[in-house]
């Protein structure tokens, strides 16, 4: 629109200054720029446990990763681009991870692949930290255990499409699926029988010094569904805008 | 600023304590730990230490390791595991017994089908099932082309370590067609959770046996020309000849198993003094090494290899016809194609499903050669349908400790070799 | 592995040369079994490695394991193997829970054992079960300053509970 406005000279003054440096400078520069991460990306090596032997096979001839420009595994964090977190994340583990993704200097990314690092996986227990979300920022999880390579392939390529701008739309865009959320419910007041057990187990558990939320009465701030939201865009914007994307 | 020392003392008693000079904190749990050798040494004497790892492209997982170092050569080592701690054996007790094999499939990733025989065939013994010929002919060749995989990825990122780095596309190509093999008769490339108690979960598709004589006419040729990068490769000699050599009473003492012992000139293999499943009827060679250095430790995996192609071949030459699972409907799942028409196949199996089986209190350990040693199993069970113990002796644990003698006194660059020659997965030491 | 009578051989032999040793023997599903006093569990295991015609010269696996409810509560397996004959014969040094904060404690077997090595680390991590004259006791796979001995059976597996649409408000807040 804007840009069809500007060539017919409709646009004046300070929106013209705009728009010029939000789509022509910038973003050109921009675009370039992220091309150029986007296909020369070096992952760094960082094989956990089995999701690590398939993240090998990436790199194996067959599911060759190489020819999207991600063949050179930087063993360093300081030389890698982006970090593929394959494996089961212990708990002594989490900290080494933390620092290790600390030394990688911006931009980086994080693949977290497979189930254990994406959730803790089938691992529900002491060890395993349930997902690596819990204290590093992921831009991609890879379902899988372990992903096949191709699967982790799929998943470069959805990092590398939104380093570039295009982020592929969510599967509610994509199957046409908004307004089926389910949103955290406000439950509806409490029964007495209910608040005496609540203060009940409150005081046993306050006796044994165990740390205790609030009472049942706090108004819980839930946010309703998306219709009814004023941050929300609306759902046709997305569809415009998505329309015919490649995926 | 938080300043954290060892467990044995308050301060550290030798060398710089780099970090109380400065107002750097220290982030999470570092503690300053030192090798044997550095607490040994007078005040005024220091030595290098460093910490390989844990993230390390040559450390076959997350393995770190505390060296001290004098120049190039190695003056102590410690190994510090528990990286990749799963708490897989406190899992285990938490479900039944059917559902537990996932899990202990895990544990020692390269050699999955290993740690599932060694879990079921302890359930096995634990309730006295016998299974159909077929599953044991099954299994056996599942378990051999396991082997043949383990040591390719092992042969891949060892050759890998040591510089010879086109070895690595060479083993993962073949691996993928081992990886193939799998998918085709069991559904999923890794951790296929493919054996059961009481057999194989299904029978092999038409068309995989052809695919396998293939791959196993083809197979020989392909160690040949690894053999032909390596063997007599004047640097691989250099780098693996003469290092790393452990006495072989000393490897028994230490519980060491598997292609170490068998370098060192001990003759010990399970599948040959102690068969299980169908060995005792294969016609099969135990490479023996002679020295126990670097060089023995390669050439007998890669004859191991040859030697697990034959057991394949045979095992296809002589597969018996019949069921894959045994028959007793209180602990194997019947056939899906009877939950329509009986009621007892349907109640069965919901049971089974449901709870799973429970097996009488006792206690088992059955012990298998995985492709690294000795994989035991040992399993408490309480009378219920969980397990209450579930241990698993996995022999890259016990074999973590010879490393040690392996490398003290040698360069950094040999230890890098024994590391890689010792073939450590950590999934297996960590649990 | 011996059979049951010669179970009862070795263990009537085994309390001969060290009285008290041998609590019971148990054979079953094939094994042998000899349950041990744990404060002789050194004695134990060289007689049965140096005594002509018993030789179990080969420790495979050291392991622990919690019998609770019953007494004694922990029992730490020592797996044999006698090399020549593939006989194996487990022992296991029965070791009481003295209760409260204090752990119990079993004579480190490591210095005529290397393989103990790691394995007694591994047990003392798991369960809480001290090795007297172990050069380094240390946890070895969970992070040296853990608190807990996950293995015993009343510790609780840990994890996070799964939130469904009908437990979400059990954790509250969750979506924040």
């Amino acid at each position: 629109m804007r840009a069809r406005d500007m060539l017919r000279g409709d646009l004046e003054g300070a929106d013209l200054e705009q728009h010029v440096e939000e789509a022509v400078v910038t973003t050109r520069l921009e675009k370039v720029l992220n091309w150029g991460r986007a296909n020369a990306m070096f992952p760094a090596t960082f094989g956990l446990a089995c999701c690590a032997i398939e993240m090998m096979s990436i790199v194996s001839p067959r599911y060759d990763i190489a020819r999207f420009g991600a063949e050179a595994m930087r063993a360093s964090p300081r030389q890698a681009d982006f970090l593929i977190l394959s494996g089961r994340v212990s708990i002594k583990m989490a900290p080494v991870v933390r620092r290790l993704y600390d030394q990688m200097l911006e931009p980086k990314w994080v693949i977290a692949m497979g189930a254990c690092s994406s959730s803790g996986g089938m691992f529900a227990n002491y060890a395993v930290v349930q997902g690596a979300d819990k204290f590093m920022p992921v831009d991609i999880h890879v379902p899988g255990c372990p992903p096949r390579p191709e699967a982790l392939l799929y998943g470069f390529n959805k990092l590398q499409r939104m380093i570039q701008g295009h982020p592929d739309p969510g599967w509610r865009t994509r199957y046409n699926a908004h307004g089926t959320e389910e949103w955290a419910r406000d439950l509806g007041a409490v029964t007495p029988e209910a608040l005496d057990a609540y203060a009940a187990a409150r005081e046993i558990a306050e006796a044994a010094g165990e740390p205790v939320s609030g009472a049942p009465e706090t108004p819980v701030d839930v946010p309703g569904p998306p219709q009814e939201r004023a941050d929300v865009p609306d759902r046709r914007d997305r569809l415009e805008r998505d329309r015919g994307r490649f995926i | 600023m938080v300043r954290v020392s060892t467990t044995r003392g308050s301060t550290p008693a030798h060398g710089r304590d780099v970090v109380a000079g400065t107002s750097a904190e220290v982030v999470g749990t570092s503690i300053i730990e030192h090798t044997e050798a550095e607490e040994a040494l007078e005040p005024e004497q220091e030595l290098m230490t460093i910490n390989l790892g844990p993230h390390h492209p040559a450390t076959h997982g997350v393995l770190r390791l505390l060296v001290s170092l004098q120049g190039e050569h190695v003056i102590d080592l410690k190994p510090i595991m528990g990286y990749v701690h799963t708490g897989i054996e406190k899992n285990c007790e938490d479900k039944s017994y059917w559902k537990a094999i996932p899990f202990v499939e895990r544990m020692d990733y390269l050699s999955y089908f290993f740690n599932m025989e060694a879990f079921v065939g302890c359930v096995e013994k634990l309730v006295d099932l016998e299974i159909p010929p077929r599953a044991k002919y099954l299994r056996v060749l599942h378990l051999e082309l396991n082997r043949l995989h383990s040591h390719l990825v092992w042969l891949g990122t060892s050759a890998l370590d040591l510089g010879a780095m086109s070895m690595f596309f060479y083993c993962f190509r073949d691996r993928d067609r081992i990886l193939d093999l799998f998918e085709m008769s069991t559904g999923q490339r890794m951790h296929t959770r493919y054996f059961q108690v009481g057999g194989v979960f299904e029978d092999i598709p038409v068309g995989f046996e052809r695919k396998v004589r293939d791959f196993c006419a083809e197979f020989p040729s392909r160690i040949d020309q690894f053999e032909a990068l390596l063997t007599n490769n004047e640097i691989f000699l250099h780098r693996t000849k003469g290092v790393g050599i452990v006495p072989r009473e000393r490897l028994l003492a230490l519980g060491v198993t598997g292609p170490l012992l068998r370098a060192a000139g001990e003759p010990w293999d399970l599948r040959k003094v102690d068969p299980w499943l169908a060995y005792g009827e294969f016609d099969f060679n135990v490479p023996i090494g002679t020295v126990g250095d670097g060089w023995d430790r390669f050439k007998v995996r890669i004859e191991e290899m040859r030697e697990s192609v034959r057991i394949i071949e045979q095992a296809l030459d002589g597969l018996p016809e019949g069921p894959v699972l045994a028959d007793d409907r209180k602990l194997v799942l019947p056939p899906r194609h009877e939950l329509g028409t009986s009621m007892e196949a349907l109640i069965h199996h919901f049971k089974l499903v449901t709870e799973g089986f429970r097996v009488a209190p006792g206690e088992a350990y059955y012990a298998i050669e995985s492709p690294r040693g000795e994989l035991g199993c040992f399993i408490l069970a309480d009378g219920s349908a969980k397990p209450a113990r579930v241990h698993l002796r996995d022999p890259s644990f016990v074999n973590l400790q010879a490393f040690r003698e392996m490398s003290v006194g040698g360069y950094v660059a040999d230890l890098i070799m024994n590391l890689a020659m010792l073939d450590p997965i950590l999934g297996g030491i960590d649990r | 592995m011996p059979d049951a009578p010669g179970l009862e051989l070795i263990a009537a032999e085994l309390n001969e040369a060290h009285p008290g040793s041998v609590l019971g023997t148990y054979h079953d599903r094939d094994q042998a079994c000899l349950i041990a006093d744990p404060e002789q569990i050194r004695d134990t295991l060289a007689w049965l490695r140096d005594t002509p015609g018993q030789e179990y010269t080969f420790l495979a696996s050291v392991h622990g394991v919690d019998y609770l409810p019953a007494e004694p509560r922990f029992g730490v397996h020592y797996e044999l193997l006698n090399m020549a004959r593939v006989e194996r014969l487990r022992v296991r040094a029965a070791v009481a829970d003295p209760g409260g904060d204090e752990l119990p404690e079993v004579p480190s077997v490591c210095d005529e054992w290397p393989t103990a090595d790691h394995q007694e680390r591994e047990v003392y991590d798991f369960f809480g079960i001290v090795f007297t004259g172990h050069p380094d006791l240390r946890r070895i796979l969970l992070p040296e300053e853990y608190q807990g001995w996950p293995q015993r059976r009343d510790f609780p597996i840990g994890g996070e509970p799964v939130i469904f649409t009908n437990t979400e408000n059990e954790v509250p807040g969750w979506y924040a």
